[in-house]
């Protein structure tokens, strides 16, 4: 009797300890695969920057440092210069942004502290729309419709009302071509646009409701409140968002591409063409003959990469800090 | 007394200018989303019919559809997706279940974050040299890998964000009843996570659907129908790249005929993938 029990629970036990042993190795095998896909995510950014310095190497070699001060371009002789796209990225990011910002702002303001309540998801939504607007839209539209508007009304005004004032008539020289690197600033700023608002309407969402409530209960207007409270609040999460759209219109390819007009100098105007780190790489690349010719273009890539991760990098480090302030 | 009343009144004043100053950005912002699609809608929609979904992109000067491109597209999305879905769920549920607090995750969070706003040419680059170079041809599925690569920060992210929402209870419960941890997982967490996972990988199709600057030297372009993964494949921005730089009327009417499908397309998907998460947040 006492066997006959003995005999079944030890044989329980077994199942029970086979089934356990299975349990304890499934889950290894199930955490060893998410464990490697995320590393796999480091390896990519790893492989990203191994590839870029590897394919870069001719050109690096041969150009040494000079290649970031070299203006010229040339297929023909084959010497190439990263300087011209280098200005006209920073150049069209800058002008972006600072047109961006401003307004981007403004929006969440209006989100925040004016907009009725039932209009506020729907608007923030349409906003956030326009970032999920693909670049090469922004790019035709640009073209066919923007440059052509820029072409014939705006331009030949601003040239016009400058063209006597020193300085800015060099700034603003023309002839009015429609596309160049304002025009590519300009929809680079349409593009960064939803990225600041979204970040910036959701880093006033942080400011306690106590803040903004004591600044009004003094009597503050609502201007005085977002400029005193709410802003000083919220700053480094602000310059997160910016930084962030910063990183967006450096490297925007399609959009810049239709509109910069591709020309390899530096020119004062900011009406004529130029083109950009992207935009050179997008119109040359599968054309490029010559390993030296794509070795410098996989160059440009490198110094982009490198460029990007430094802002996304504080981006990311700025938007961490409002994170940990929130406890969020 | 006048004084105190006149610094009351310019306060007011500016206040009431600076708001209308937000009023005016939110307008900009409103207008210039109307003038996108109109433009879009008014230049695309005359371009559409039946043709354009049933015949090849013509030579220069010639009618013809976008079905290859469109074909193109669909294929390399859908390989994308499959292979860069898994790695990204994964990836993201190693963050939120089992090195929640590890320092690997902090890590990974980090470089995630700088992938998904990365500029996805440097992505073309990328796969160029560790693909197209080696093989010494463009090919489609150089261009899905590299779509792929888009795919997996945008899903990392979401899976994380979307399974730290699940309440820890729940866990505990299917643990409390001897559930493995991976079961766990899959039968409580995923479940209750599932909407927010589908919305970040609708989100992810949406992103890659309208990539272009990835594709340009992997995929490339190719005038005529082809199913073969090892060789060149058309895709619907490519083909709008091309076309719309080109000085054919009839390429030129075919661009934004594609630039309107894959507008629909992908403003369709993000607010589909919102419609989800938002009765989330409403429940």
């Amino acid at each position: 009797m006492t066997a006959v029990s003995e005999a079944v629970t030890s044989s329980a036990l077994r199942a029970r300890e086979a089934t356990v042993r299975r349990f304890a190795f499934t889950d290894m095998v199930f955490r060893a695969a998410t464990r490697a896909s995320a590393i796999l995510v480091l390896v990519l950014l790893g492989g990203v920057a191994i590839s870029l310095v590897a394919g870069s190497w001719e050109a690096l070699s041969k150009f040494g440092l000079n290649f970031l001060t070299t203006e010229a371009w040339n297929p023909v002789t084959e010497n190439f210069g990263a300087l011209a796209p280098i200005y006209g990225t920073v150049v069209t990011s800058a002008i972006a942004i600072i047109i961006a910002v401003p307004i981007g702002i403004g929006i969440a303001v209006f989100l925040t502290e004016l907009c009725p309540r039932p209009l506020r998801r729907p608007i923030g939504i349409a906003v956030e729309l326009l970032a999920g607007i693909p670049s090469i839209i922004y790019g035709i539209w640009g073209l066919f419709v923007f440059a052509p508007f820029l072409q014939t009304t705006i331009q030949p005004f601003i040239i016009n009302i400058f063209h006597s004032v020193p300085g800015l008539n060099s700034l603003f020289a023309g002839p009015p071509y429609g596309i160049g690197l304002l025009t590519s600033s300009l929809i680079l700023a349409i593009m960064v646009l939803p990225f600041i608002t979204s970040i910036t309407k959701d880093v006033f969402d942080t400011v306690p409701a106590v803040l903004k409530e004591s600044a009004y209960g003094i009597g503050c207007t609502t201007w005085e409140v977002t400029r005193r409270v709410v802003i000083p609040y919220t700053r480094v999460g602000i310059m997160g968002g910016v930084m962030l759209g910063l990183g967006r219109a450096l490297g925007e390819t399609m959009a810049v591409t239709f509109v910069i007009g591709n020309a390899h100098r530096i020119s004062a105007s900011l009406f004529a063409p130029g083109t950009t780190i992207s935009a050179t790489i997008a119109n040359e690349f599968t054309e490029a003959d010559g390993a030296l010719y794509t070795s410098s273009l996989v160059a440009l890539g490198l110094i982009l990469f490198i460029i990007t991760f430094i802002i996304l990098a504080i981006a990311r480090y700025m938007l961490l800090r409002i994170d940990s302030r929130t406890g969020a | 007394m006048s004084t105190a009343a006149s610094l009351h009144q310019s306060r007011k004043r500016k206040n009431a200018v600076m708001m209308a100053l937000c009023v005016i950005a939110a307008g900009i912002g409103l207008a210039w989303l109307a003038l996108i699609l109109g433009a879009l809608i008014y230049k695309g929609l005359s371009g559409v019919s039946l043709s354009v979904f049933t015949q090849m992109t013509p030579p220069p000067g010639d009618a013809g559809g976008l079905l290859n491109a469109i074909y193109g597209s669909i294929i390399m999305t859908i390989i994308g997706i499959v292979v860069g879905t898994p790695i990204g769920v994964l990836a993201g549920t190693y963050m939120a279940e089992y090195g929640r607090f590890s320092r690997l995750t902090t890590v990974v969070r980090f470089i995630n974050d700088i992938l998904l706003s990365a500029p996805s040419i440097i992505v073309g680059l990328f796969v160029y040299e560790l693909m197209v170079r080696p093989m010494g041809h463009f090919s489609a599925i150089a261009g899905a890998v590299a779509l792929s690569i888009l795919v997996i920060p945008v899903v990392v992210r979401t899976t994380e964000d979307m399974l730290n929402l699940v309440p820890n209870a729940l866990r505990e419960a299917g643990t409390a009843i001897g559930a493995p941890r991976w079961v766990v997982i899959r039968s409580v967490a995923y479940r209750a996570a599932l909407s927010g996972i589908v919305t970040g990988i609708l989100l992810a199709i949406a992103r890659i659907s309208g990539e272009t600057a990835p594709l340009l030297f992997t995929a490339l372009n190719n005038q005529f129908w082809s199913s073969n993964l090892n060789a060149p494949m058309a895709s619907l921005p490519v083909t709008i790249f091309q076309f719309a730089l080109s000085p054919y009327e009839e390429w030129q009417q075919l661009a934004w005929t594609g630039a309107l499908i894959i507008t629909l397309t992908v403003l369709g998907l993000s607010i589909f993938a919102r419609s989800l998460t938002g009765r989330r947040e409403d429940r």
